[in-house]
């Protein structure tokens, strides 16, 4: 990767960091077994469109309405991640990618360490195409949160916990946290 | 005091009373957030000129816009209404409704539908209505009105919402915590969003290149809202829209700072209805949702409803630009005191909201709550989009001056002395504005006039009539005014061929009329650093009126003070000004009374008066010359000159003379000119000042000799310690 890219790497766990949200590098190889050392009850996910990986078989990703309901934990992909605000770009798609991130308990979006950029209006370049072609994305930034009911709570119609996932190159050699 | 005025007072003392805690708490967290938070963008005022143009180029081409908007949305499959007002917008939406046999309807937060009150208009018709936002939601339940444009429950506590909940749905054990409630109602709406048959939400902004809605939220009830039903209507005003999405960017970078002070929102939506993500249909909730083939429908319904009047509107217009981020409301000191149930009329609150009703609902509804904008302009700054929300005010203000008539300023020279205002003026706002006739008269007849305006009789009739608080001291003019001592010691000790610079001092009314010390210590502050001094009859700068919304009067001023000072500004000598109050006149309001060559020559040329003195010791003047103390001062400077930058000089030059300085940091004293000197408004101001005097009654704060910069400043410090404050040049002052 290049110098700059580190950088947007470094930036993007330092954001995660001040938001209070857990971020694993991992090499394909390991990203099994790191998700599996992760993930909470039952789990739910979309097929993950990176040549590097596929979701695990233990990740239903037949979801239904009923699974959603009962999953705890859903692995979907991010297409961009945001240096500047730990923000990951969540795709809208058919199979549902948006909901399942959405009805869970704690959820695990999984981005490639190259699809890290730098600002918010990096990101809102990359989304203005696909968006006049016709999709929908969330920028999600950590949990969902409120504090309506009088102090700060996590998980108020969303996610209470994210843990990002950043896919690293094999060649790179990965670290692990 | 008149039964109207009782009446406001009354109100806003049981607002006070009740809301006023949960809203000066939550307030003042969002207002400290946004300092915080804006002060990591390094770029924060390229991103507001970013802002503020692509808004003004917006509603510059908004015909233009919704067309293309229009043909976007309906290529993708979704349709565009278009409403001339709530009645309208309603009946379309009960028409969809209709259509879809909708028995349950949930929605996101949206002011906009709070504006066309579509809750009780598709309840009517027997739809059962939901508000998916926690805080709606409470409200909803409490069958109350948001309080604030961003946070609508702001003004409940915990403990308030735990007793609505366990009353309204006695759980088996009583809810108590913020988290039992947040999972209480997660549970409780998600059950109602899972069988909804349509999802409503609003609009942060909507692009017309792709169709797009931005959905700014943090709970992840708008997400659900939007994609779970298989119908979804937006609702939003046609001043939503932006050409691009990547019009988006300074936008997403500015909102959540601006309101809440976080520096993204959880979740920002970038929505293209009707969407291809499956519905979530859990009648059916074995099929797996790549299985499904859904046929979603999508309604943006813009509302009109007085917006392409306010476009039309040369004063109105900049309302357009607004973003709806509250950074107003926050950042405004009578709103943290009360909040939106008295700053804000029936949908809107906050600074921007008088023309905000005043567009959509009308003048009577801005009417209500114009008055407690004080123009103090800590507002200005913090606005994403440089919108000059007092100026809005003041504006709605005259007009109201006016019986309401929205037309064109009548700029028509009344004959009526002393002020040039037609129509009928409300006898307390004429007093205040005409306060250089009143201290010109008080004067000249002082002490007598003192002591009869002091009598009892006179303060009661005072009140009766002009709704002049009683609780207040009065100013007490003097007989020998500024300009009369400096004649009489025969102008200027410094000549003008020795001096290093010459410049007019200002003589402000209540620095020529009352607080002459203050402009003693100016002219021999000046002198010690050899400057020549002149201090010719001057005008009143128009402040006073201004305040009041008298429009016309301030502008002849304006003129009449240009007048005064083109000739010493022709000869290169600066002006000074003491008041800031009147400095902020020059160097903003005035851009908007004068013609821009003379507004440019006079605002460029005007100086704060510890401005000038820092620039004259940074240019070699001898600080030996000026009086140095290694003494403890409480310095509480002008909301004006906060806003304008300047207060800054006054602590640099405060501390190279030895001071110690400990310096407020509230929004504005209270006092805000005449504001509290008003009987309906005079609790309030107390409970504004109120959080100076916690600030200087602290233990580090408590023996320091208090310094202000302001006239109303030092009044209103004066009434809130007992401890007569002194001016910074009175300190410094060599004699």
């Amino acid at each position: 990767m290049s110098i700059n890219q580190d950088n947007n790497v470094t930036d993007f766990q330092q954001s995660l960091a001040a938001l209070d949200v857990d971020v694993t590098y991992t090499a394909p190889a390991a990203f099994a077994e790191t998700l599996a050392s992760i993930v909470q009850g039952e789990t739910i996910g979309v097929p993950l469109p990176f040549d590097s990986i596929s979701q695990p078989e233990w990740i239903d990703t037949e979801v239904t309405p009923a699974k959603l309901n009962a999953a705890q934990t859903s692995v979907t992909p991010a297409s961009l991640g945001i240096a500047d605000y730990g923000s990951v770009v969540l795709d809208s798609t058919t199979d549902g990618a948006e909901q399942i991130s959405l009805f869970v308990d704690l959820h695990i979006p999984v981005l490639s360490a190259e699809d890290i950029v730098r600002s918010m209006s990096d990101a809102v370049g990359h989304l203005g195409p696909k968006l006049r072609a016709g999709g929908s994305s969330i920028i999600a930034t950590g949990p969902s949160a409120t504090a309506d009911m009088g102090a700060l709570v996590k998980g108020a119609h969303g996610p209470k916990d994210v843990h990002v996932i950043v896919l690293t190159d094999e060649t790179d050699g990965g670290n692990n946290e | 005091m008149s039964n109207a005025r009782e009446e406001k007072a009354a109100k806003i003392r049981h607002l006070l009373e009740t809301e006023g805690p949960a809203v000066e708490e939550n307030t003042l967290g969002f207002n400290s957030g946004r300092y915080e938070s804006v002060s990591k963008l390094s770029d924060y005022e390229e991103l507001k000129t970013q802002a503020r143009s692509i808004k003004e180029d917006a509603i510059e081409r908004l015909p233009e816009l919704i067309d293309a908007l229009t043909e976007t949305v309906e290529a993708n499959g979704g349709t565009v209404y278009i409403a001339d007002d709530a009645a309208d917008a309603n009946q379309y939406i009960r028409s969809i409704a209709s259509e879809n046999q909708a028995a349950r309807l949930v929605k996101s937060k949206s002011m906009t539908s709070e504006e066309i009150d579509v809750n009780e208009a598709l309840e009517e018709d027997g739809v059962d209505v939901v508000e998916t936002d926690l805080g709606e939601w409470v409200l909803q339940l409490a069958d109350e009105a948001p309080s604030h444009i961003v946070a609508p429950a702001l003004h409940k506590s915990r403990s308030e919402i735990a007793e609505l909940f366990n009353t309204t749905f006695d759980p088996d054990e009583p809810l108590e915590t913020a988290e039992e409630l947040t999972m209480f109602a997660r549970k409780e709406l998600g059950a109602l969003i899972e069988d909804a048959d349509i999802g409503m939400t609003g609009a942060n902004f909507i692009t017309a290149d792709s169709g797009s809605i931005m959905l700014v939220t943090s709970e992840g009830n708008a997400r659900k809202s939007a994609v779970v039903p298989d119908t979804h209507i937006a609702v939003a005003g046609v001043e939503k829209i932006v050409p691009t999405v990547e019009d988006l960017s300074p936008f997403i970078e500015l909102i959540g700072r601006s309101g809440t002070g976080q520096d993204i929102t959880s979740y920002i939506s970038l929505l293209t209805p009707p969407v291809d993500s499956p519905v979530v249909e859990f009648a059916d909730s074995n099929t797996a949702f790549a299985d499904r083939e859904d046929d979603r429908s999508f309604h943006l319904v813009l509302i009109d409803n007085g917006r392409l009047a306010m476009r039309e509107d040369d004063e109105l217009r900049e309302t357009l630009y607004c973003i709806r981020c509250s950074a107003c409301a926050n950042s405004c000191a009578n709103f943290q005191s009360v909040g939106g149930h008295a700053f804000g009329g029936e949908t809107y609150s906050g600074g921007i909201a008088t023309g905000w009703e005043a567009g959509v609902h009308g003048y009577d509804s801005a009417a209500e709550f114009n008055d407690l904008c004080t123009g103090c302009s800590r507002c200005v700054n913090q606005c994403p989009v440089n919108i000059d929300i007092p100026w809005i005010n003041t504006v709605v203000r005259d007009r109201l001056n006016h019986g309401q008539d929205d037309s064109r300023f009548d700029w028509m020279y009344d004959t009526l002395v002393p002020d040039e205002e037609s129509g009928s003026i409300d006898l307390q706002k004429r007093l205040f504005g005409n306060y250089e006739t009143l201290a010109k008269a008080g004067s000249a007849t002082a002490p007598l006039s003192n002591w009869i305006a002091s009598q009892g009789p006179v303060r009661t009739v005072l009140e009766r009539v002009a709704g002049i608080d009683s609780r207040r001291d009065l100013p007490k003019f003097k007989r020998n005014t500024l300009r009369d001592w400096f004649d009489s010691r025969g102008g200027c000790q410094i000549a003008p061929s020795s001096a290093d610079r010459e410049v007019v001092l200002y003589p402000d009314v209540y620095t020529n009329y009352v607080a002459v010390s203050r402009g003693k210590s100016a002219v021999r502050v000046l002198e010690a650093l050899n400057v020549h001094v002149t201090i010719p009859a001057v005008p009143e700068s128009g402040r006073a009126p201004l305040s009041q919304g008298m429009v016309s009067t301030a502008s002849d001023r304006a003129s009449s003070v240009f007048a005064a000072l083109a000739e010493p500004l022709d000869a290169g000598r600066d002006v000074v000004v003491i008041e800031p109050s009147d400095l902020a006149m020059f160097k903003r309001e005035y851009e908007k009374l004068l013609p821009a060559a003379s507004y440019d020559r006079l605002s460029e040329n005007s100086y704060d008066v510890l401005e000038y003195v820092y620039g004259c010791l940074e240019n070699g003047g001898d600080p030996d010359s000026l009086r140095s103390r290694e003494i403890k001062v409480a310095y509480h400077s002008h909301c004006q000159q906060r806003t304008l930058g300047l207060a800054v000089y006054t602590t640099a030059v405060l501390e190279q003379l030895g001071y110690d300085v400990l310096e407020s940091d509230v929004e504005c004293c209270g006092m805000a000119g005449s504001f509290g000197y008003k009987s309906e408004y005079y609790e309030l101001s107390m409970d504004v000042g109120d959080r100076l005097k916690d600030q200087f009654t602290t233990d580090d704060a408590q023996s320091r000799t208090v310094v202000a910069s302001g006239t109303s400043c030092g009044e209103q410090l004066d009434s809130l310690l007992r401890r007569s404050p002194t001016h910074p040049l009175e300190l410094i002052d060599p004699i």
